[in-house]
């Protein structure tokens, strides 16, 4: 009888599971797993030395295409890092801006995750359900900054403008029915706060159906259940952080315990996991899409009742308003000396980090006193959880790669960067 | 640069790691207020431990590790004190590998004593506390530290990242291989003297049927110089705000 002999795997860069450009190295005994060894990197752009090489406000944009799911909590963690250093405080109405979109950012990240991570390991109408919330929400993304997904919303002292008053609407054209057109634009005739208080109505029942296509399922729980167990101990060792963290069994937020913005007035609970296996992280980022929900709700109720400025009034850091550039000198001088040398941090460091839907999103900074960042530093929450691939798929399947893969909710924007 | 108050959770943490520590650790001046030690290379290590292992300390989760490369740190491109005076020029040193002494003084505070630095930023899940950890390596030419591998795992790749992009070696780390760049990449693309643009490009040949890597063709440009104003230095006026 011949000997088995274990044999070397390539998994990816462009399997349709891996997420993107993950190329996992695995060695294999049969169809067990021995060793992978993830090789990353295939999109790594500098976005760090970029950073050092534009003065700080242009950079904000790329924090966009990092982890490209979640931009808008990109950019609040590089923001963050820039107004600690100015010594700077947003207005409350920024504040209150700055956490709603997070969590329709979470919201959107998640359902992103769960579409994909259902479509990997066979709940193929997971994807087409999760896509159809998601456009209401990069909806209400293109409302306030014009983009759908690379917002740049998000300033040094604020955001970039106030909600918008009027919701956009479809417009009719040959191809879609008068009826049809209504039913479309039913929801947006009043603004963008409106249109996000119906999104916020009708999305609890949404999760509830995704719930009941999955959380009991046989087939679910089978390829999910006791996958991947990663014990408290070892997820902090690893440097785990957000949903992998908790679904360990670790109380650990950012947003609760070392709240920023306005997150220490609002209430909201923090869902954790019990056994650390692939099904409870499963079942902590559901629970998460239904707390960003209701503090959506607290925001858009705050939002409504307390107009205000949404950015500094100070010109040495966010641009004047368009109409006093028209005659006003200093206006047109400091809008120009913004928008090309930019402003001088002082010198020091700073690290600033927020709770990104995939757990800590920190930003390292070092400013030398100039108007370029000396040194940027992103510490991307993916990052340790792909360093940790090897020891979560060793002894299990090659099938169960794809659940790891999914359960560590890669985006390979942010690990590569 | 001033050294901003600490808050009475990290007063009390700074107290309690100076008794652990005997002077082997130097408290660095926060403009912000956050707590970080300098720490040479050799107590790297011991130290490390301590701030795991002690109870009241507890630095169970090692948050990232990140090289610095302080080369031209504190050198500005363009010096706009004598521009007011003298007329403007593009001020713009076209080649990045220039040695930034010859361009001026350092017009920074901060004086770092080495070129390459390593900063960990370390996370207290049971106290909810944050500490930074500064250590430069001593040998320019050839930088290198220990391995913090031993004490969290999570620095594997973190150190990878650092060794890749700056070429810091780590002492006992088991698996240093490259990990953003391309395979076979020449060079530490983060180091300050790397060129922006990179030294190669690569392209499809269809004669040779297969890509090919060249010299770069495009020109390095900096679209806006890097200027330190004295203005950033002085503690801004809240009353400023506003004042157009």
């Amino acid at each position: 009888m011949s000997e088995i002999q274990s044999f070397t795997l390539n998994f990816g860069p462009q399997h349709p599971a891996a997420h993107g450009v993950l190329r996992l190295v695995l060695e294999m005994d049969g169809e067990v797993i021995q060793r992978a060894d993830p090789h990353v990197g295939l999109l790594h752009r500098a976005t760090e030395k970029l950073a050092e090489s534009k003065p700080f406000n242009q950079s904000i944009g790329y924090m966009d295409r990092l982890d490209y799911v979640s931009m808008m909590c990109n950019e609040h963690g590089y923001v963050l890092a820039i107004e600690k250093l100015l010594g700077i405080e947003p207005p409350i109405r920024a504040q209150y801006i700055r956490v709603m979109f997070d969590e329709i950012t979470r919201i959107l990240n998640h359902l992103m995750w769960l579409g994909s991570h259902g479509l990997d390991i066979g709940a193929m109408t997971m994807f087409l359900y999760c896509f159809r919330e998601r456009e209401d929400l990069m909806d209400c993304y293109e409302a306030v900054s014009g983009t759908r997904m690379h917002a740049t919303y998000y300033r040094p002292g604020g955001v970039y403008r106030d909600l918008p008053e009027r919701m956009p609407k479809y417009q009719s054209s040959s191809r879609r029915s008068e009826k049809n057109l209504a039913r479309l634009n039913d929801d947006r005739r009043g603004n963008l706060l409106d249109f996000i208080e119906r999104f916020t109505e009708k999305f609890p029942g949404r999760v509830d159906e995704y719930e009941t296509l999955l959380t009991d399922n046989r087939i679910w729980k089978q390829r999910t259940v006791n996958i991947a167990v990663v014990s408290p101990e070892r997820a902090m060792q690893l440097g785990f952080s957000g949903p992998m963290l908790r679904g360990s069994g670790v109380v650990w937020d950012l947003r609760k315990q070392q709240s920023y913005e306005v997150y220490d007035q609002l209430d909201f609970d923090i869902p954790v996991g019990v056994n650390g296996d692939c099904y409870d992280r499963y079942l902590v980022r559901m629970e998460e899409m239904r707390q960003s929900n209701r503090i959506i709700r607290q925001c858009v109720e705050w939002l409504r009742e307390n107009p205000g400025p949404v950015i500094l009034d100070d010109h040495k850091i966010a641009p004047p308003k368009r109409v006093e550039m028209k005659d006003d000198m200093e206006s047109l001088i400091h809008h120009f000396k913004l928008f090309t040398e930019g402003y001088c941090v002082p010198e020091g460091e700073a690290y600033a980090a927020v709770e990104h839907p995939k757990g800590e999103f920190g930003c390292y900074l070092i400013s030398d006193g100039s108007n370029k960042p000396y040194r940027l530093k992103i510490r991307a929450a993916g990052f340790a959880h792909m360093a940790a691939m090897n020891e979560m798929v060793a002894g299990h399947m090659l099938a169960d790669v794809v659940a790891v893969i999914g359960t560590q909710d890669i985006v390979f924007g942010e690990i590569d960067r | 640069m001033k050294d901003k108050e600490l808050s009475k959770k990290y007063r009390d943490l700074d107290t309690l790691i100076v008794e652990c520590m005997n002077d082997k650790l130097d408290r660095l001046p926060s403009s912000v207020g956050e707590l970080g030690y300098l720490v040479s290379a050799e107590n790297l290590i011991d130290c490390c431990m301590k701030l795991r292992d002690e109870p009241d300390l507890g630095f169970e989760v090692l948050v990232d590790v990140c090289g610095v490369d302080y080369l031209a740190y504190g050198y500005d491109e363009w010096h706009t004190e004598e521009a007011s005076g003298a007329g403007f020029s593009r001020g713009v040193d076209r080649d990045p590998a220039a040695p930034k002494a010859e361009q001026g003084q350092r017009r920074a505070d901060y004086e770092p004593p080495h070129r390459f630095a390593v900063v960990y930023h370390l996370l207290s899940v049971t106290h909810n506390r944050r500490l930074r950890l500064k250590v430069f390596c001593e040998d320019d030419k050839r930088p290198m530290v220990a391995s913090v591998t031993g004490i969290w795992t999570s620095a594997d790749w973190f150190e990878r990242e650092a060794f890749d992009l700056f070429g810091i070696l780590f002492r006992g780390h088991p698996d240093l291989r490259r990990l953003l760049t391309d395979y076979g990449f020449i060079g530490h693309p983060f180091r300050k003297d790397f060129p922006l643009i990179g030294n190669v490009e690569m392209r499809y040949d269809p004669e040779k049927g297969r890509v090919v890597y060249e010299p770069v063709r495009i020109e390095p440009r900096t679209l806006v110089p890097k200027v330190i104003r004295d203005d950033a230095r002085y503690e801004r006026d809240p009353k400023d705000a506003g004042d157009v």
